[in-house]
């Protein structure tokens, strides 16, 4: 059968199905390779969506399909044929997964129990059909009861678009248009999983809210679209990802993320991203590129962005801060590691428009191994952007004599009351350092681990508890067999 | 015991110890002299296992094991401390982490239970109060914004904190004031107190007055050419190196 002919008879099914009410599983596992109008209907039907929104993705996809692929950034890999990617997977079912963790590649199991991770979540991660009741299912229950309570919506985007059609179609889009750039319009066509958090006015989020929580409820997506808004007052701390490697077949991803604070609101927004970097050889590894950006809209609101970025082989990622209402500010914290072959290109922009604003921007590049790792940061004050204030560091740290780190800095200012600072180091290791932590009993490995962290403090202090202390083990996972 | 036997070392492909023997027997300090470029800070770098320090010939045993086998964080676990000439830096680490991090690490290496974080930080505390060192600094980054003396004083906490079986102490006196080398003499003193033996590496006989040596040995063109005791310090501060007939006259 045709390729098309067999896209036709899926979606044909798909659609009927929707059309006489089932919501229930569809049996088919895949949509077929490629994209086009009928794939991102089969989505749409597959979610059960509105139409609206499927009229939604269809105007993205036809931005899409106008847009070039963008060329800019410091990364170098194989052109990407996007007919030859599957854009929808329902999530993995048990039998497919691994039976035991006897199945599991050992390097990844070391590499969990290097991290502290217990047995229960190593199954979890390591997607092994595990058959009993896990206690996550019952702590995110009793989670989501407490945020219920306090008026907190915490929900799917799936899940959004059909409880709280109105905040979906008032902010999905609104902080990254649709044809912002090339990935993002991508994603705006063919997203399929992703979180919608809406903290209602003058709520403190009681507890750190995670995608952590929904790990067994669905496999990271390929296309994520997140959205988080804080209304007037509100304040809430955000954590994605895991600093464990998850298991995951997908090549490319192309997450947007968008994040609206209202008046005197804050979001925290942590990510750990560990996705798998590819071999020792640079073969294989996730091409990452995430378009990441908040708005905050409200005066005196803050937006904060911290980043611990050591996987996927590309990166390509720039969370940003729009500073909109007078008096807010931005805040980017960003630890981006890179050994072996991987490249990452990533940054942050601040674009100063309301009065009084004021960003931070600390940024540690870390490279080993033959990788490259380049800051690209922009701080733009508009004209009407009275007193804007930036304080910008952009630290890198060499080891070894085979990769590199660059800093491509840009700053427009159109306001002359801006004061502006930049600060950059390049340092490396030296074996001084390394001869002086063994010398105290510390082994290689740890010695670099030691100094690295030390290095990144200035970020690492920013990351919530629960994560901090993860992050720090896998700092020094990340760099193994850089020295020595 | 420490034994040194025909001790041969290459930096850089020169040859810059030439044969060194030397023991030194539990509890006992020496001190080692002599003129710059003798080969004093290779000396302590091949003991400790720095990279770039070739053992062509010869051999170094601590209690009976060949320690030039070992990697250099193994000779700390065995109970070999160094304190620097120049203490290095490590920004963002605090000097207490990092030294829990290190007495952790050397115990894990004897098989030792790790010290729990309370009692670590009440005993790193009453090292710190001990040798004089305000508890504040145990919350800076390692060496970062230390004065001279604030380094050597460090070494001297880290010493305490680690207790070794075995010190070098790789010119801990250069650069101090007499206060700050008092501080540094009380650590060696406390040190040896305990029966432990030290290597003291230095230029001056100035510390040796604080921490009087039983054995003290000229260093010269990469071998030991002459032992005494005391008495050969002071000999050395009167008469110099090339008035002893040990050092060609430079100029």
């Amino acid at each position: 059968m045709a390729v098309t002919e067999k896209t036709q008879q899926t979606v044909d099914e798909a659609v009927g199905d929707y059309k006489y009410g089932f919501i229930t599983d569809i049996a088919t596992e895949r949509a077929p390779k490629g994209l086009n109008e009928d794939i991102i209907k089969f989505i749409s039907a597959k979610k059960n969506e509105p139409e609206w929104l499927l009229d939604w993705r269809l105007a993205a996809y036809t931005k899409w399909l106008k847009m070039e692929e963008p060329t800019w950034a410091m990364v170098d890999y194989p052109k990407i044929d996007f007919q030859d990617i599957y854009y929808y997977s329902a999530p993995k079912s048990a039998e497919d997964g691994p039976k035991s963790l006897d199945e599991v590649d050992p390097e990844l199991l070391r590499t969990y129990e290097k991290l502290g991770i217990s047995l229960k979540e190593q199954e979890l991660l390591a997607g092994v059909a595990v058959d009993i009741v896990f206690d996550s299912v019952s702590v995110a229950t009793t989670f989501r009861k407490k945020l219920k309570e306090a008026g907190i919506v915490f929900c799917s985007i799936s899940e959004a678009a059909h409880d709280y059609p109105d905040l979906m179609k008032k902010y999905l889009g609104s902080v990254v248009p649709v044809a912002d750039n090339f990935y993002s319009a991508l994603n705006s066509a063919v997203f399929t999983d992703g979180t919608f958090v809406y903290i209602p006015k003058g709520v403190r989020c009681p507890m750190e809210l995670s995608t952590y929580f929904r790990i067994n409820e669905a496999n990271t997506g390929q296309f994520e679209r997140t959205i988080i808004i804080a209304d007037e007052g509100s304040y809430v701390s955000y954590l994605e990802g895991c600093t464990a490697p998850q298991r995951d077949e997908n090549q490319l991803h192309a997450a947007v993320v968008e994040l609206v604070t209202h008046d005197d609101a804050e979001i925290k927004y942590s990510t750990v991203q560990n996705w798998y970097p590819g071999d020792k050889n640079g073969k294989g590894g996730i091409y990452n590129f995430v378009t990441k950006r908040g708005a905050c809209r409200g005066k005196n609101s803050k937006i904060s962005w911290t980043q611990v970025e050591t996987g996927s082989a590309v990166t390509w990622k720039y969370p940003s801060c729009l500073l909109i209402g007078d008096n807010s500010v931005g805040e980017f914290y960003s630890v981006a590691i890179t050994n072996n072959y991987q490249q990452a290109d990533t940054g942050t922009k601040m674009v100063h428009i309301g009065e009084n604003t004021s960003s931070t921007i600390i940024s540690k590049g870390i490279s080993a191994g033959k990788s490259s790792a380049t800051y690209r940061g922009l701080v733009k004050v508009m004209a009407g952007a009275e007193n804007a204030r930036n304080y910008t560091q952009c630290d890198s740290l060499l080891i070894g004599d085979k990769c590199g780190a660059h800093t491509v800095p840009y700053l427009e200012i159109k306001n002359p009351t801006a004061k502006v600072e930049h600060e950059a180091t390049t340092s490396k290791i030296s074996d001084e350092q390394l001869f002086y932590c063994q010398q105290r009993g510390l082994d290689i490995e740890d010695s670099v681990t030691l100094i690295v962290n030390g290095f990144c403090k200035d970020v690492m202090q920013h990351l919530p508890m629960e994560f901090a202390v993860e992050a720090q083990k896998l700092l020094g996972i990340s760099l193994e067999g850089s020295v020595g | 015991m420490l034994e040194i036997r025909n001790l041969h070392v290459n930096v850089g492909g020169q040859e810059i110890l030439k044969g060194v023997n030397l023991t030194i027997k539990d509890g006992e300090v020496h001190a080692i002299m002599g003129p710059n470029g003798a080969g004093k800070s290779t000396l302590s770098y091949a003991i400790c296992g720095k990279d770039g320090y070739e053992v062509t010939e010869g051999s170094v045993t601590y209690n009976g094991k060949d320690i030039l086998a070992l990697d250099p964080h193994e000779r700390a676990g065995e109970g070999i401390f160094l304190g620097f000439q120049y203490p290095v830096e490590i920004p963002g680490v605090s000097n207490m982490n990092f030294l829990r991090t290190a007495l952790n690490s050397q115990r894990r290496y004897r098989g030792e239970k790790e010290m729990a974080a309370v009692d670590f930080l009440k005993f790193v505390r009453a090292c710190a109060k001990e040798l004089d060192m305000d508890p504040e600094m145990l919350k800076r980054s390692v060496n970062v914004g230390f004065s001279g003396g604030e380094k050597k004083r460090n070494e001297m906490v880290q010493m305490a904190v680690l207790n070794p079986s075995f010190a070098v102490l790789d010119e801990t006196d250069s650069g101090l004031d007499i206060d700050a080398l008092k501080i540094v003499a009380e650590g060696i003193n406390r040190l040896r107190a305990s029966n432990k033996s030290i290597l003291m590496i230095t230029h001056y006989q100035r510390l040796l007055d604080y921490v009087v040596p039983d054995f003290v040995h000229v260093l010269a063109k990469g071998k030991i050419v002459k032992s005494g005791n005391k008495d050969l310090a002071l000999l050395l501060e009167e008469k110099g190196y090339v008035g002893l007939g040990l050092e060609e006259n430079a100029a």
